[in-house]
């Protein structure tokens, strides 16, 4: 078989492939981003966290020759970030959003001024996961080269899924984030736990980064990112705060990402910039159907975007 | 000498001591060298007018504030205790006056999070077993699965308690426990406690206003004013009298405002078959029929959860009705800020501090909610005159006695009493209500201030007001009402007026049988 007779399939190929090598960034930072929330705040500065981690996951796999040294070091450089963010956000009267995109402007301009001299040369890439051996199809076979940062999501997914019903650090991350009141009353250090929580959420979002620099596409340019740290927050809105719903939302808004370049390797490519713009539709139509003005979200942490 | 908490937590109830504690807020003197001995297993009461200091004094025992001046002795030795958890480390433990339970949470992970030796990660099926065989010997029964934020205030106070049970406290501070439980309710649960007092289990402080509590359940008492102790004892050598008096700082006479014999007017207020669903989209109102009348007030009784909150918010405006009509004066009520002007419909919600101030603003700004759109507030265009706010606001807190260090004080640094004062003089100081709903308007107030709210109340009934009184307090529904609704699973069930009533049937048609 060769590739013109696959046609049509091409870009249902395309776009699962797509699910997965673009969902993955997605799943990374909205995982990061859904612990952050849990705690009751918000950190836009993932997108800046993405950057930074890419950035040094790439300049540090080049330095030592060894990719998952890179991706230890995207996410240290993410848990620095993440810190930063606490620490400001811990302070009377600095507001979450407002500390966030400041972070966001920070971490990339940061990631662009570190990573200058990493445009060229080429680092070792992370090896990924042949599952589709058994394929003729060169496509196929592609399709199912998985990252194995991919693989690290998922089972993060489930575990903070089940980290946030039965450890005491997720139970006190859902007191801190809903009622910091009643934490303070059960002795738990709200400052503390938050503390911790966005530092591991950002460290999260670093990793998803090296899966950008290191795997998919698989090289530093400033362009890496095309704002998947940004609508990671409106996918832990869609995704109800919840870790596995986060995955299959990832995987939506990757294979929506794939659509247009999956068409367009089939040569359709009227609308090609439309369908490039899928994932931002996704988003509204997914908002506007879920909205209810009846119902409070439900899973929303009830201190989200409240000062204090 | 401050000696570190032991290793273990106590078995046997503690003995506590207070002495010379002070605690300022800035300049301001909460409380001011106060003293008290509680004995291993007594019950002990603290009682006091709003805003005297007894939250703040206990908060200091808890760890939650820290002392000024004083010392805290446990077991003969003085202690350090700088937060929560180390009060948790001696045995103590705390319901709070205002609720500590996680909205999100379910009822059994409310209770598991309270232990401080929670493991890393918990084993829920061993932990569900601890739960159920703790349930059974518990004095009231709860949901588990039950998230806390669907509870009715009555049910969120007996977690509360069975929290501190669950924990095995040796000491327990109450912060006004029963204010949302009925009499049954509240007896039931002190009965409990005073049971496990006699047991040698616990030693028990309790902050109440009510002297029925008092007299019925402790041992010995203290009595605060101003942040100063001005007098106490064994309950047996005191009278209702001297308690009162060493609150109020002399003798007074009770003052209570006649029901003036006057036939009810015209309609004013008329729910035809409201419908109103929870926060879960299950139906909490089912059909409701009701028809208040100028000049008299009708009471509606019944145990917390069978929709009450639910249709003091649909009057309220907060929560949409899903079926049915609100008429006012015959015409259709939306429940809009328009709305309540034009046809003078006030409101006393429940848990005020949640559901009708910003607590972040003044308690000046909270006070002109009603009134800062309007002239003389308002200025020429949208201008809000900062100086007739203060002015406007100054003449009610005098008149309706909210004591608050200045007009810009926020409203969540007042005592609760004083939150519910400031709420009162909102929605009563202008005097132009016509329809005025209340919600367990005397929720935590001291005996001065209910006396003078039911008094506010009757005196409105008396202008003509009609008001929808909605209360867990059959007492108070009694003394007030001039018609008695019971309602039960959202709907109203039976009535009566309060000459004819038995309140045996009530409890029955209470309980929805
Ligand atoms: N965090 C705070 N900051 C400033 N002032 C405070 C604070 N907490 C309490 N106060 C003030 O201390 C005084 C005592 O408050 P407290 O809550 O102890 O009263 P209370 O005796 O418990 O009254 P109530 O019966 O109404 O609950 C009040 O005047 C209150 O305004
Ligand atoms: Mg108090």
């Amino acid at each position: 078989m060769n590739t013109e007779s696959i046609g049509w399939w091409g870009v249902v190929i395309g776009i699962l492939a797509g699910a997965v090598r673009g969902g993955t960034p997605f799943l990374l930072v909205s995982l990061g981003e859904c612990l952050t929330e849990k705690c009751g705040k918000i950190n836009l500065g993932l997108e800046g966290t993405l950057l930074v981690g890419a950035m040094s996951a790439y300049a540090i796999s080049y330095k030592t020759g060894n990719p998952w040294i890179g991706v230890a070091a995207a996410a240290g450089a993410g848990a620095v970030m993440g810190a930063l963010h606490a620490f400001l956000v811990s302070r009377p009267k600095v507001n979450d959003i407002a500390a966030g995109i400041a972070m966001l402007i920070f971490g990339s301009g940061l990631a662009f001024y570190l990573g200058k001299p990493f445009i060229q040369p080429s680092a070792p890439q992370l090896p990924g996961l042949e599952l589709g051996g058994w394929s003729a199809m060169p496509q196929v076979a592609a399709a199912l080269k998985i990252s194995p940062i991919f693989l690290l999501g998922i089972a993060l997914a489930f575990l903070l899924q089940w980290a946030f019903r039965s450890t005491r650090f997720g139970l006190r991350v859902r007191a801190v984030g809903d009622s910091p009141a009643a934490a303070r009353a059960l002795g738990i250090s709200v400052g503390r736990t938050r503390l911790l929580g966005i530092t591991l959420g950002s460290a999260l979002s670093g990793i998803g980064g090296a899966h950008l620099s290191l795997f998919y596409p698989g090289a530093w340019t400033e362009a890496i990112s095309s704002g998947q740290g940004l609508m990671a927050v409106a996918l832990v809105i869609f995704a109800r705060w919840n870790p596995v719903h986060c995955l299959y939302a990832s995987l939506l808004f990757g294979g929506a990402q794939a659509i247009g370049p999956s068409l367009q390797a089939v040569g359709v490519s009227t609308g090609y910039y439309l369908w490039n713009a899928s994932p931002y539709v996704l988003t509204l139509a997914v908002m506007i159907a879920t909205c209810s003005t009846r119902r409070t979200l439900a899973g929303a942490p009830g201190a989200l975007g409240v000062p204090g | 000498m401050i000696i570190p908490p032991p290793p273990g937590r106590p078995a046997a109830p503690l003995d506590l001591e207070l002495v010379q504690v002070t605690k300022r807020f800035g300049s301001f003197v909460a409380n001011d060298r106060v003293s008290l001995k509680i004995p291993s297993g007594t019950f002990h009461a603290l009682i006091g007018e709003n805003g005297a200091g007894k939250s703040t004094l206990v908060k200091c025992i808890m760890g939650f504030h820290t002392a000024d001046e004083g010392d805290v002795i446990i077991g003969g030795h003085s202690r350090d205790i700088r937060s929560p958890a180390d009060a948790y480390q001696f045995g103590i433990g705390m319901v709070y006056q205002h609720f500590t339970l996680v909205p999100a949470m379910t009822v059994a992970e409310n209770l598991v999070l309270s232990r401080p030796d929670l493991p890393a990660t918990i084993p829920w099926e061993a932990e569900r077993k601890r739960l159920n065989a703790f349930m059974r010997t518990a004095p009231f029964q709860v949901d588990l699965d039950q998230p806390a934020s669907q509870l009715a205030a009555g049910q969120k106070q007996k977690v509360e308690i069975l929290k501190q049970l669950y924990l095995e406290s040796r000491f327990l501070i109450l912060d006004e426990p029963t204010s949302v439980l009925t009499p049954g309710e509240a007896d039931e649960v002190l009965g409990l406690i005073r049971r496990k007092v006699e047991a040698g289990e616990l030693s028990v402080l309790l902050i109440s206003h009510k002297f029925r509590e008092v007299f019925g359940f402790c041992n010995s008492v203290t009595v605060l004013r101003r942040g100063k102790v001005t007098g106490g004892g064994l309950v047996k050598d005191l009278t209702t009298d001297d308690l009162a008096a060493m609150m109020m700082g002399g003798p007074r006479t009770p003052r209570t405002v006649a029901k003036a014999d006057r036939a009810p007017g015209a309609v004013a207020l008329e729910l035809k078959g409201l419908r109103a669903d929870k926060d879960s989209g299950v139906p909490a109102l089912e059909g409701l029929d009701l028809c208040l009348r100028e000049g008299e007030v009708v009471g509606v009784a019944g145990v917390s959860g069978n929709g009450q909150r639910e249709l003091v918010e649909v009057l309220a405006g907060q929560r949409p009705a899903t079926g049915g009509e609100v008429l006012v004066h015959g015409e259709w009520y939306g429940a809009t800020r328009t709305d309540a002007a034009r046809h003078g419909v006030f409101l006393l919600p429940e848990e005020p501090l949640r559901n009708g101030c910003v607590p972040a603003m003044s308690v000046a700004e909270n006070i002109a909610f009603r009134e800062f759109d309007r002239p003389p507030i308002r200025l020429a265009g949208c201008l809000v005159s900062r100086r007739g706010i203060r002015g406007f606001a100054q003449g009610l807190i005098s008149r309706f006695g909210v004591k608050t260090r200045s007009t810009e004080t926020p409203i969540g640094d007042l005592s609760g009493g004083n939150v519910q004062r400031a709420v009162l003089a909102r929605e009563l100081g202008p005097g132009t209500a016509k329809v005025l709903i209340a919600a367990n308007p005397c929720f935590g107030l001291d005996f001065a201030a209910v006396e003078s709210i039911h008094g506010q109340i009757t005196e409105a009934r008396n202008r003509g007001v009609a008001v929808l009184l909605v209360s867990e307090d059959l007492d108070e529904l009694l003394s007030l009402s001039d018609r008695l609704l019971v309602m039960s699973h959202g709907a109203i069930v039976h009535e009566t007026t309060p000459a004819q009533a038995d309140v045996k049937v009530i409890g029955h048609h209470m309980a929805g049988h």
